[in-house]
C-alpha cells in the first residue's frame, strides 16, 4: 500500500509535522499498514487542535474511508459502526427515523473513533455525561496485530477512552442511540452581563438538558465575562429540512482581520443580536449542535501561522477567583479572540486520560504570535492552581509536568501502554511531547 | 434517503464493489430504491458495504465471491447473472480494473497476462455471455469503466492503457449491437478518482472524488449517453492529447 508523505497541522494549524499518510479504503488495508509501521497513529477528521494527531517522521492511517455504518438494533438503538463514521452523517442518517447520539461535539465533522479517542464531550455533559458513557464496546487493533473486543469495564477501555489513539486504532465501535421525536431544540438565549452572573446562571442551567455560554473575552473591568447564555429543551416539532448552505473560506485571512478592533467589532454585533429582555425561538439540532460547520474551514480566517485553542476545566469552588484571573490575563494581553465558550461539565468520564470532570470549563482561541506562548502558560499555572486541568484535544503546548500534575491517573495509563504496546509504536508528537511514554520527555 | 425510488424493481450488479468508485455507485442506486449484488474478491470488505448501503437505503443487497481473475469463476458469475438480466431486471456496472505500474511490467512481462485477464478477458468473457439473455429481455443498462489512460498510448503507462483502450472498442462494438435490442451501454473514462489507485502517486491533479463522480455516472447512464469523461474538463485535455502529432508525442514524458 502507498503512503503520501504530507505536512499536516491539527485544527489549529500550528504547529505541522510531516509524515506518510496512509488512508486504508478497507480493513485489510488498514491492518497491513499498522502491521508494516514502526511508528504510527491513527487519524480521523484531524478535529482536535494541537499536535495529538500528528507523527512526525512516522505513518498516520487516516481513517475517512472506514466510514460505513454496520449495523443498527431498532430496538436497543444500538449502532454499530466503522470509526471514520461522522457525528453529522449519523445525524442526518438517524435523525429522521426517531434516533440521535446522546453527545456529541461542537462540530459534526469529528469522527466516531476520535471521539472515543477524546472521550469527547457536549453541551449537555451535566445530564449525559460524555461520548464513551454511551460507546458499549470497540475493537481495537493492537501493535501485536491482534483484534481485541474491548467492552466498558476492562482496563484497556478506560485507557482507550481518552486515549489519543495510543492504545491501537479501533476498527469498529458499538454505540446506542437516544430515540427521539422532531429535529428542533426551544432554544433561549439571554444576555449576561458579567462573569458572576454568567457563573450563577450556568450553575441554575445544570438542570436543563443542553447549556452553553459564550462570552466576550475582551471585554474589561466591571464588563469581564460579560456575554450570551444558550439554553435548550429538545422538543417534538420536526422543521421543514433547510438547504443546507456550505460556505469556505477562500483563502487565509490576512493578519489584521483579527486586530483587537475587528474582533471587539464582531463580538459586540455577535451580543446584539439578542434583544435585551432575551429571546426563545425554534432552532434545528444540526444547526444548535454544529454552529460553526456552516463555515467549513473556518480555522483559515486565522492565517497561515495557524491558532491555538486553550480549554480547561476548573472545579466550582474555584471557578471565580480562576475565571476572573484568566479573563483578566487575557483581557490584558490584548489577545484577540473570537468568542469564547463557558461550560459546565459533570461528573468524571470512564477514561484514565478523560478529560472530564465537574466544573467549569473555558475554551478560546488565540491566534498563534510570538507572545501567545506566554499568556498560555500564565493560563496553564492558573488552571493546575485551581486544581483543574487542560484538555488534550485542544492543547499544544503544555509541558509534561503540569500535565501528570492533572492526569493523576496517567500511571495507570503507562502501565496499560507497557503492557499492551510494550515497544512503543503507537505514538505522536503529542504522546513525545508530553513525554506520555514514560521516559524522556522533548519539549 | 432520496424521496426518487424510480430504480424499484432493479438489480445492479457492481464488479470491483471494493473498489470507492464502485461503493458510491451502489449508495446511489440504492438511494433510488435499486437491489444491488456487490461482486468481488474480498468478501469481509463486501460485507461491509453492503449493510451499510442497505442500513442507509433499507433495499436488498447481496454480495457474490469472484475472482476475475479465474475463469471459471467469471463463467459462475455469468450464470448467476443470466436468470436475471433475461428476466429484464439486471443493469451492470464493470469497475474492477488492476494497474500494476508501468516499470514493473517492463521488468517482468509475466505481470502482463494477468492484467490483461482482469481488465479485458474477463470483462468481455462476462458481457458476452450475458449479451442473449439481454436481447431477449430488451432492456438493460451496462456501464463499463475505461480510463482516459486508453485514450492514447503514454510513455508512463501505456500498457495499463492498452488494456482499457481494448475494453474500450470492445464496448463501442458491443454498445451497437445491444442498441438493436434496447440494451444500453455507457463507456465512463476517468481522468483521476480520488481513490487508493492514484493516493501517493506523484502527479496526481485535481482528483474527481467518489461520490460526485459516481452520481455524475450514474446520471449519464439513465440518460443513455454513450461516453462520459468525467471530471469532465478531461474531454478537452484528452482532445488536445490525441492531437498531437506522433513525431512531437514520442518525445513527450508523460
Ligand atoms: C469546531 C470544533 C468544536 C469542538 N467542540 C468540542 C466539544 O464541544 N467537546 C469536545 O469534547 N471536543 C470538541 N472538539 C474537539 C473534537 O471533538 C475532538 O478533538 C475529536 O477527537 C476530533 O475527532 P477527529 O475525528 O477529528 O480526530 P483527530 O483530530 O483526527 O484525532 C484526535 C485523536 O483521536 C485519535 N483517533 C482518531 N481516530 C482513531 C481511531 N479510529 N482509533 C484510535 N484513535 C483514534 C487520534 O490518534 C488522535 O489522538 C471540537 C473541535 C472543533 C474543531
Ligand atoms: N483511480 C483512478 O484515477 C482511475 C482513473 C481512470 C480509471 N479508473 C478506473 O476506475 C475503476 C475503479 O477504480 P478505483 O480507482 O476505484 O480503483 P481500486 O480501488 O483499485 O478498484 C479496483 C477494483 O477492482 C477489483 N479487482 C482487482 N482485481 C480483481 C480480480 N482479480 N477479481 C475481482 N475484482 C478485482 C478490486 O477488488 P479486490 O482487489 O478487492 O478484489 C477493486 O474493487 C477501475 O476500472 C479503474 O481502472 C480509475
Amino acid at each position: 500500500m502507498r503512503a503520501k508523505t504530507q505536512t499536516l497541522g491539527g485544527w489549529g494549524r500550528w504547529p505541522t509535522s510531516t509524515a506518510s499518510v496512509f488512508r486504508p479504503e478497507r480493513l485489510a488495508e488498514l491492518q497491513r499498514a499498522v502491521a508494516d509501521a514502526p511508528s504510527v497513529l491513527a487519524r480521523g477528521a484531524g478535529r482536535s487542535y494541537g499536535d495529538q494527531a500528528l507523527n512526525q517522521s512516522g505513518s498516520l492511517v487516516l481513517t475517512t474511508r472506514l466510514n460505513r455504518l454496520l449495523g443498527f438494533d431498532p430496538t436497543t438503538g444500538l449502532l454499530v459502526a466503522e470509526p471514520g463514521v461522522t457525528f453529522r452523517d449519523v445525524l442526518a442518517t438517524f435523525q429522521p427515523r426517531g434516533w440521535r447520539l446522546p453527545v456529541s461535539p461542537g462540530t459534526g465533522f469529528a469522527t466516531l473513533g476520535g471521539a472515543i479517542a477524546n472521550d469527547v464531550h457536549g453541551k449537555n455533559h451535566d445530564g449525559r455525561g460524555s461520548f464513551s458513557d454511551h460507546v458499549q464496546w470497540f475493537d481495537l487493533l493492537l501493535a501485536s496485530g491482534e483484534v481485541r473486543r474491548v467492552v466498558r469495564g476492562d482496563a484497556l477501555f478506560r485507557a482507550t477512552v481518552g486515549g489519543m489513539g495510543l492504545t491501537g486504532v479501533i476498527i469498529a465501535l458499538a454505540v446506542t442511540l437516544d430515540r427521539v421525536t422532531g429535529n428542533a431544540v426551544l432554544l433561549k438565549e439571554q444576555r449576561i452581563t458579567d462573569l458572576d452572573h454568567f457563573l450563577s446562571a450556568l450553575q441554575a442551567a445544570r438542570a436543563s438538558s443542553y447549556s452553553v455560554g459564550w462570552i466576550d473575552a475582551l471585554a474589561r473591568g466591571r464588563a469581564l465575562g460579560r456575554g450570551l447564555l444558550e439554553t435548550a429543551e429538545p422538543t417534538d416539532t420536526t422543521l421543514p429540512p433547510e438547504r443546507e448552505r456550505r460556505r469556505r473560506v477562500p483563502l487565509d485571512f490576512p493578519g489584521f482581520a483579527l486586530s483587537a478592533p475587528m474582533v471587539r467589532a464582531f463580538n459586540l454585533a455577535y451580543r446584539w443580536r439578542v434583544p435585551t429582555a432575551g429571546r426563545e425561538r425554534l432552532a434545528p439540532v444540526a444547526k444548535f449542535l454544529y454552529p460553526l460547520d456552516a463555515i467549513e474551514d473556518w480555522n483559515r480566517i486565522y492565517g497561515k501561522r495557524g491558532f491555538h485553542q486553550f480549554q480547561c476545566v476548573v472545579p466550582d469552588a474555584e471557578a471565580p477567583r480562576a475565571l476572573t484571573a484568566m479573563l483578566q490575563a487575557i483581557a490584558d494581553a490584548g489577545a484577540a479572540s473570537f468568542l469564547a465558550v463557558l461550560k459546565t461539565l459533570g461528573p468524571r468520564g470512564q477514561g484514565m486520560l478523560s478529560f472530564p470532570q465537574p466544573g467549569f470549563t473555558l475554551a478560546l482561541d488565540f491566534p498563534h504570535r510570538a507572545t501567545t506562548g506566554e499568556l498560555l502558560a500564565r493560563l496553564e499555572r492558573l488552571t493546575l492552581d485551581a486544581g483543574g486541568r487542560l484538555y488534550l484535544a485542544k492543547d499544544s503546548v503544555a509541558s509534561p509536568a503540569s500535565i501528570a500534575a492533572m492526569y493523576p491517573d496517567l500511571p495507570a495509563f503507562q502501565a496499560v501502554l507497557a503492557e499492551v504496546d510494550p515497544a512503543g509504536r503507537f505514538t505522536s508528537d503529542m504522546a513525545r511531547r508530553l513525554g506520555v511514554r514514560g521516559g524522556e520527555a522533548r519539549r | 434517503m432520496s424521496a426518487v425510488r424510480d430504480l424499484q424493481g432493479r438489480l445492479w450488479a457492481i464488479v470491483g464493489g471494493s473498489s470507492p468508485l464502485a461503493r458510491a455507485f451502489a449508495h446511489r442506486v440504492a438511494a433510488r430504491g435499486a437491489s444491488v449484488l456487490l461482486v468481488g474478491r474480498d468478501l469481509d470488505d463486501l460485507a461491509r458495504t453492503a449493510a451499510d448501503v442497505s442500513l442507509r437505503h433499507q433495499v436488498e443487497v447481496l454480495v457474490h465471491g469472484c475472482d476475475l481473475g479465474d475463469p471459471d469463476q467469471v463463467g459462475l458469475l455469468a450464470r448467476r447473472l443470466q436468470s436475471e438480466a433475461e428476466a429484464g431486471r439486471l443493469d451492470l456496472l464493470l469497475a474492477a480494473a488492476i494497474m500494476p505500474s508501468q516499470a514493473a511490467m517492463e521488468a517482468d512481462p509475466a505481470l502482463v497476462p494477468p492484467l490483461w485477464q482482469v481488465n479485458v478477458t474477463a470483462p468481455i468473457d462476462l458481457l458476452l455471455r450475458l449479451a442473449p439473455a439481454w436481447q431477449r429481455a430488451g432492456r438493460g443498462t451496462v456501464v463499463v469503466v475505461g480510463s482516459v489512460a486508453g485514450d492514447r498510448g503514454r510513455l508512463s503507462n501505456h500498457l495499463y492503457g492498452a488494456s482499457k483502450a481494448a475494453l474500450a472498442t470492445f464496448t463501442a462494438g458491443f454498445r451497437n449491437r445491444m442498441a438493436r435490442a434496447g440494451v444500453h451501454v455507457l463507456t465512463v473514462k476517468p481522468g483521476f478518482l480520488d481513490t487508493g489507485m492514484t493516493w501517493g502517486l506523484p502527479g496526481i491533479f485535481l482528483p474527481g472524488q467518489p461520490d460526485p463522480v459516481a452520481g455524475t455516472i450514474l446520471a449519464a447512464a439513465l440518460n443513455r449517453k454513450d461516453v462520459l469523461y468525467v471530471p469532465g474538463f478531461w474531454w478537452l485535455i484528452l482532445t488536445i492529447l490525441k492531437h498531437i502529432p506522433e513525431p512531437i508525442f514520442k518525445r513527450l514524458k508523460i
